[in-house]
This record gives C-alpha cells, sequence and structure tokens, in this order.
C-alpha cells in the first residue's frame, strides 16, 4: 500500500491555519527539504491560509508531492470563493493591506517558495499555487 | 490557554509566546501587559519566542505592537530565543522588527536589559 501523494484540507478558521502548518511541515519533512526551507514554506502557509481566512471567508488547501526527475517537493493550491482581489499588483505589493495587517503576506510568501502563482478576479475568488523543491 | 502568561522578573516582565495565536489572544495581551506595566512599574518587557518554529506576519504584527506599548509606558522590549530557521525566514519574507532588539536567551535579554536601563 502506498501512502497518498495528494489531498485537500479545508481552511475555515484560526485553527485551521494551526492545524493547515503543521500538516505542511510533515509533508515538508517527508520530502527531505532541510529545516530552513521546510520553514520558509510553513511560513508561506501560515500567510496564505490566514488570507483565506480572513478575506476570503474560509478555502481549502489542496496538497500534493510532486516529483521531477531526482528532485522532491511540495506544491500546495490555495482557494477561496470570497470576493476575490480586483488589483493583484497592489495587493502583491510590500506593505499595502485594505485591513490592518502589515500586507507582507502575499509578497513574502512569494519570496519565501519557489513557485509562486496567484489567480483573483473581483466575484471569482483567489487561487494560489505555490511550491517548493528539496 | 485564553490568556498568554506574564510573568514578572525583578524590574522586568517576560511574556512567553506560544504557537496558536489568535486575534483575541493579542487583544488580551495587549490589556494584561499595558495593566502589568503600571502595576509593577517595570523597566522592561522580554518576548520569549523560543518556542514559535513559526513566526508570520500576525506575529510579527504582535512583536511590534507590544514594543510600541512599552515605549509609551516607558519601558524596554527585548526578544529572545529566535530560531535560526525563523531568523532567516524573517528577512525573505521582509519583516524587519524595525526598533525591537534580541538576544539569544533570557538570561542574555535581562544583561541587555539591565544595561540598557542603567545608561539611561
Ligand atoms: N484570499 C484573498 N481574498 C481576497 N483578498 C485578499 C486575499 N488575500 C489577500 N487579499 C488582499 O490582498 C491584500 C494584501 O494581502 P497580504 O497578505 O499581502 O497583506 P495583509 O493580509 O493585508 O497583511 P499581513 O499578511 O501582512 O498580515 C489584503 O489586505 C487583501 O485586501
Ligand atoms: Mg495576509
Amino acid at each position: 500500500m502506498s501512502t497518498p501523494r495528494s489531498g485537500t484540507y479545508a481552511i475555515r478558521s484560526e485553527q485551521d491555519v494551526v492545524l493547515g502548518r503543521q500538516a505542511v511541515r510533515k509533508l515538508a519533512q517527508e520530502c527531505g527539504l532541510r529545516l530552513v526551507d521546510q520553514t520558509k514554506l510553513v511560513t508561506a502557509v501560515s500567510e496564505l491560509a490566514r488570507n483565506a481566512v480572513i478575506y476570503g471567508g474560509g478555502g481549502d488547501m489542496d496538497w500534493t508531492i510532486v516529483e521531477e526527475g531526482a528532485r522532491k517537493g511540495v506544491q500546495l493550491v490555495f482557494r477561496d470563493t470570497g470576493p476575490g482581489i480586483a488589483d493583484l499588483k497592489q495587493a502583491m505589493t510590500d506593505g499595502w493591506t485594505s485591513g490592518t495587517g502589515l500586507g507582507l503576506g502575499l509578497a513574502g510568501a512569494k519570496r519565501l517558495v519557489d513557485q509562486f502563482e496567484i489567480q483573483s478576479a473581483p466575484g471569482q475568488g483567489t487561487r494560489v499555487t505555490i511550491t517548493k523543491w528539496n | 490557554m485564553d490568556r498568554i502568561p506574564i510573568l514578572r522578573m525583578g524590574s522586568f516582565l517576560l511574556v512567553t509566546i506560544q504557537v496558536d495565536m489568535h486575534d483575541q489572544l493579542a487583544m488580551t495581551l495587549q490589556d494584561d501587559l499595558s495593566a502589568k506595566i503600571s502595576e509593577t512599574s517595570a523597566k522592561g518587557v522580554l518576548i520569549d519566542i523560543s518556542a514559535l518554529d513559526v513566526v508570520d506576519s500576525f506575529i510579527g504584527r504582535m512583536i511590534g505592537m507590544i514594543s510600541g506599548l512599552s515605549r509609551i509606558m516607558d519601558a524596554e522590549t527585548v526578544v529572545v530565543g529566535m530560531q535560526p530557521a525563523v531568523a532567516i525566514t524573517l528577512v525573505e519574507l521582509g519583516l524587519t522588527l524595525s526598533g525591537v532588539s534580541t538576544a539569544l536567551d533570557v538570561e542574555r535579554g535581562m544583561k541587555l536589559l539591565r544595561e540598557r536601563v542603567q545608561s539611561q
């Protein structure tokens, strides 16, 4: 029997953000990411999951263990059906927040991972895909 | 846990932040801490984050909030026990914690605070 290579976690509350972080830490360890890279990935998870809860009204996190030749990595998709983001460029700017945050979550998460892709439009929710390789 | 413990250590206060922080807890801490600083006339606040294997922008905002509050009440703030992987990650996240001093552990943090208070 092989272990599952993908799955989904519901991200509806602050508590789910904590559980999501713990789950991704395990996946990152399984993929052989070194401690600093685990920490970077888990920090990105914290930012994106919290955004999904606060701004997206809750969402889901899909995870997949990806392989490319000898490399292994964790790919995560954060998706919500919230209001979406009208101005993506603005939202991705360091220090820009529509609320009371530091405005670091999106731009910071992008720097912390190897691949980052965001899709969002008003009324169509938000979808962020990130990958971190070992 | 619905409160962050604040311990008194001589003329300083020690706040130990655990992993599961959320907004309500941060608000409560703000109130508790300002009450405690005025009650004890504390000259310094140590924020121990050695239990945290992740520091995100939310925790960063809270550390900034504590240090701003302390400053207003004439107390110094030192963050102690930051794990190396966390420190490296913070730089890339873009969190500068400007105006906040750091020390390796509580003991060194106390020493730093004592020096600061004496030189005032
Ligand atoms: N899932 C989402 N749905 C709708 N809007 C979002 C979503 N994620 C982010 N945003 C918007 O993008 C802005 C920037 O997000 P970012 O995470 O960079 O900063 P923040 O959440 O405001 O502050 P911080 O993350 O530093 O606490 C948010 O203020 C919000 O307006
Ligand atoms: Mg955010």
